[in-house]
């Protein structure tokens, strides 16, 4: 009897496994067919009588990204200093304190800046993305684009994922001359190291590779917000309990991906 | 000089169908939900889809929508087989049939002028001005001159549908769908709108396909009634043959009366399919 229940246990276990398997192959199969069928509309959407447009680009730009400066700016800001008061109180132990600019420079350029960006559009813009295409799935209006021959993807889809993809560099690199500017506030208040010579020392330390290397990141962190909002909204079952659901997965594999994909791309990148 | 006159369309010729369904099978998963389904829709006509919950109405009016797949048979809208069409056809098919939801599906981030432009917006090159000149004038179709610029959340439940019916005319549709266009509203608003569709068969000359089990509702506005039961069809005729059918199910239907339908959730799911369960449980 009892060897029976441990049975169907590990049967109901593996079945479990191999079912969370399957939605998890399917969903990222999903998500591979959303970037896929994005580029086409934009290659291939005026062959097809449907061109994306720029207009709803640029209101998702905004959405995405100018809307998104205000809490960027505060947070880079509060990173940037953080960093140079965490770095200056390192250094002290060996007396070189004045070397903090290399610190703080490789760490907001390569690491904070495209990261802290990332995680507010995940938790800012890929909960929304997410919301809205559930919300828009249970009252039949993605069956509406469709009957109205309007390609769900091209229309809701295409204008969030490329916004995400100009606007999360974009943010990244005001981040980094935000994050770095608050850094050398502090550094000239707490080691009289002036500004200009800090940021004279920033740049001579920093290359052109170390730009690209967050803001590649940066791009690559665009992709997945969109994709994994879009898999969670369109997957969206049972109403606005549903809904929240999906939101909630959104953000929370939003910034899980972001933060793996982070360190692979530290390490393949600095091999 | 002589004009050679029209043909005239005699009593005794066949009317033109605008969609014909030939053993239309579909599945859910391994669910057969239609079971050989064939029919016509004539041009010009009201054709009503009724049936119980359960009965595959809805699945049925989602495949002459062409937003399923079918499993089996064919379906021909307006005369092109729907199974040969390409995205661009298959667009340029969509932008003749119009849709009203059951729930609208007004888009709740655009203005009701704004809902109602969409098609045009993306499927004419029209300037704006005409656009809007023709999205005052399907408002003003459905009584809903100068709510334009409200929200869909502005409107009430009979507002709605009547702005999801000016969308769906948008496009001066040759096919007309709607879904329990009379579900959750008064008798009042729900007489007006069966007062709506008549209006837009009668003078926008559209075809209309009308799913409901509001039974008022069918018999005031529909030329002929179809009705689905388990996945198949019961009947076909007009109003006047269903109600003199000696088809028990069909008088249970007409006349409320219920049929002891307690089961539990696996028996329904068989009544769909006719079939056993796909999954066992273990």
């Amino acid at each position: 009897m009892q060897e029976a229940e441990t049975k169907n246990g590990f049967v109901n276990f593996t079945e479990k496994v191999g079912r969370l398997t399957v939605a998890g192959v399917e969903e990222i199969g999903m998500g591979a067919m959303m970037v896929v069928e994005t580029f086409y509309w934009l290659i291939f959407g005026r062959r097809e009588k449907q061109a994306v447009r720029l207009g709803a680009i640029a209101e998702q730009c905004v959405a995405v990204g100018i809307q998104a400066i205000p809490i960027i700016a505060l947070l880079a800001a509060t990173i940037g200093m953080m960093l140079a008061i965490q770095g200056i109180h390192t250094l002290r132990i060996f007396g070189a304190e004045s070397r903090v600019t290399v610190g703080i420079s490789f760490s907001v350029v390569r690491e904070f800046a495209p990261l802290i960006t990332g995680i507010v559009i995940a938790g800012r813009s890929g909960s929304a993305l997410a919301a809205r295409i559930g919300t828009m799935k249970i009252n039949q209006e993605v069956d509406a684009l469709y009957v109205m021959g309007i390609n769900p993807v091209r229309f809701l889809v295409v204008p969030a994922m490329v916004a995400m993809m100009i606007m999360l560099p974009a943010l990244t690199l005001f981040s980094d001359f935000v994050g770095l500017f608050f850094a050398g506030v502090y550094v000239n208040l707490d080691l009289g190291i002036s500004l200009a010579a800090y940021a004279d020392e920033t740049i001579e330390l920093l290359s052109v590779d170390d730009l690209m290397h967050g803001l590649g990141k940066s791009a690559i962190f665009a992709v997945l917000i969109a994709v994994i909002g879009v898999v969670n909204g369109a997957s969206v079952q049972g109403g606005a309990e549903g809904v929240g659901k999906a939101t909630t997965r959104a953000v929370v594999q939003s910034i899980s991906a972001i933060i793996v994909t982070d360190m692979l791309f530290a390490f393949v990148v600095t091999r | 000089m002589s004009e050679t006159p029209e043909p005239q369309e005699t009593e005794t010729s066949a009317p033109r169908n605008v969609i014909e369904v030939r053993d239309l099978v579909t599945h859910y998963g391994d669910r057969m939900i239609l079971k050989g389904i064939s029919m016509d829709v004539h041009a010009d006509e009201i054709m009503v889809i009724m049936g119980g919950s359960g009965s595959g109405k809805s699945t049925l009016l989602r495949h002459l929508m062409a937003l399923e797949h079918h499993t089996s048979g064919t379906m021909r809208i307006l005369g092109q087989d729907i199974d040969e069409l390409n995205n661009v056809e298959l667009v340029d098919l969509r932008q003749k049939l119009g849709v009203a939801f059951q729930g609208g599906a007004l888009f709740s981030s655009m203005t009701v002028g704004e809902n109602v432009m969409l098609p045009l917006f993306e499927h004419t090159k029209l300037d704006r001005k005409t656009m809007e000149i023709m999205t005052r004038m399907k408002l003003q179709v459905v009584e809903l001159g100068g709510f334009e610029n409200l929200m869909p959340s502005e409107l009430s439940g009979g507002m709605i549908k009547r702005a999801a019916f000016a969308r769906a005319i948008v496009m001066d549709p040759k096919i007309l769908f709607c879904d329990e266009p009379s579900a959750g509203l008064d008798p009042v608003v729900a007489s007006q709108l069966d007062d709506l569709i008549l209006l837009l068969r009668d003078a926008l000359g559209m075809t209309v396909v009308v799913v409901t089990h509001e039974l008022d509702s069918a018999f005031k506005i529909a030329d002929r009634i179809t009705v689905l039961d388990r996945g198949e069809i019961l009947f076909i005729g007009t109003p006047d043959e269903l109600r003199a059918s000696d088809n028990q199910r069909i008088q249970n239907l007409l006349n409320r009366v219920a049929e002891d339908d307690t089961m539990d959730a696996e028996t329904y799911l068989n009544r769909l399919t006719g079939d056993e369960p796909a999954y066992r449980p273990l």
